[in-house]
């Protein structure tokens, strides 16, 4: 009996800590639906939307995320690869406007949609 | 005891701000939560002047601290003023605001739970029940004799459409001193005066401006539910988000029936504190 609880923990703790981990890694991506994956930023391409993109994430995001969106301790970079090419842009506006509460990150609904996008030309825009 | 105001105010001044982005309400609430360890220092104020009673200054100053992405737990301190009287403490709340879905609906609830210990309280957070002119007829010293030990019960529901918010609340409040269960409603509309945000930093740009209608009223007891002897009130709402974090809002309201206030001037002071728990922490902010 105790080798049984014994394997068990042995199995079950380490999948836990690797399902929290690929939580923490992305796994929103594949909860974003089909139709908001699809959409199109209307502002791309569009300077003054990365420029004002910026100057929201400053007030913000940037105290969770860094002054550079960096990352710090506990949150993670927004410089990554999978914010600048895996994700679209309509994954990274879904995002922005449900957050992904259980992992600590807020909805930004409050915000209004032409400003999500706008940050959203600015994450997007942002290199290693 | 003596309050050392002091090393607060000093602590204030460096704090980092954030452009709150928030909601011109004065009684409705939004679906919106505090961001997780942001904390919001709020005062909001109101004069009214009740036919057959002294003109009144009501104050509230709230604490508000985002625990989680959907949780927000806030503490009020009241008081109020009233002419040719005295100015008293009214009491104290505390609230918990909790949104049972994570993710943006067409529509969003969130549960809203409080309980509050105040007697002659008159910074008409919420109207409720039979609430009205006669409550505001009674000198302090008589009024403070009624000590209310009230649960009060909110659903919030709230949408985003198109830059505007529409939110209701609808309430049920218990004074736990056997009194019947007691209604009220509020709901607000509003929208910044622009939707996108300007590449520059500028302090009186349109999107810092939000403008809005709110209407908010009892609707009886248990016992008479109802629109009878009840007072209810409506009026425009606007707030100006300046850039370092501080937000002005102010909403002149009208009593829609003699059982109501005829005006209410009622303004507020807001001040968001980013990551709040981090200036205790090994390295203060970052």
């Amino acid at each position: 009996m105790r080798v049984r609880i014994l394997l068990l923990l042995v199995v079950a703790v380490p999948l836990c800590v690797m399902m929290a981990k690929a939580a923490a890694d992305g796994a929103w991506l594949a909860t974003v639906p089909a139709r908001d994956h699809e959409k199109t930023n209307p502002y791309e391409g569009k300077p003054d939307a990365i420029a004002a993109g910026r100057l929201i994430f400053e007030e913000h995001c940037a105290k969770c995320h860094g002054p550079n969106a960096e990352g710090t301790k506990k949150r993670p970079s927004l410089r990554s690869e999978r914010v600048r090419e895996q994700a679209t842009a309509g994954d990274v506006h879904w995002l922005l406007l449900n957050g992904n509460m259980k992992k600590g990150m807020p909805s930004w609904a409050k915000l209004p949609d032409p400003q999500l996008w706008q940050l959203t030309s600015y994450l997007k825009s942002m290199h290693d | 005891m003596k309050i050392p105001c002091a090393p607060i105010f000093l602590f204030l001044s460096f704090a980092v701000p954030l452009f709150a982005q928030e909601r011109p309400y004065f009684v409705t609430y939004s679906h919106e939560m505090e961001e997780p360890g942001n904390l919001e220092i709020e005062m909001y104020n109101v004069v009214g002047n009740p036919p057959g009673g002294n003109a009144f200054f009501g104050s509230t100053v709230e604490f508000e601290y985002g625990v989680k992405a959907w949780w927000t737990s806030e503490f009020y301190l009241d008081g109020q003023s009233t002419q040719n009287d005295s100015t008293i403490f009214t009491g104290f709340r505390w609230e918990n605001r909790v949104r049972p879905l994570m993710g943006e609906h067409w529509i969003n609830p969130v549960i809203y739970a409080e309980f509050e210990d105040t007697s002659a309280d008159k910074s008409l957070r919420e109207v409720v029940g039979h609430d009205g002119v006669p409550d505001f007829s009674d000198s302090n010293a008589v009024a403070r004799l009624n000590k209310e030990r009230e649960m009060e019960l909110k659903l919030i529901l709230g949408s985003n459409y198109r830059g505007f918010n529409i939110s209701e609340n609808i309430i049920a409040e218990k004074n736990l001193a056997n009194e019947p269960w007691e209604f009220g409603y509020a709901w607000a509309v509003s929208r910044p005066l622009k939707l996108a945000a300007s590449a520059h930093k500028c302090a009186f740009c349109r999107e810092r401006f939000q403008t809005g209608l709110e209407m908010y009223g009892g609707l009886g007891d248990r016992h008479s539910f109802g629109l009878s002897q009840t007072s209810h009130y409506i009026g425009p709402t606007m707030n100006w988000t300046a850039p370092n974090g501080t937000t002005l809002s102010f909403s002149p309201q009208f009593g829609l029936n003699d059982y109501s206030i005829p005006r209410l001037y009622r303004f507020g002071i807001s001040y968001e504190i980013e990551q709040f728990l981090s200036y205790f922490h090994r390295g203060g902010s970052q």
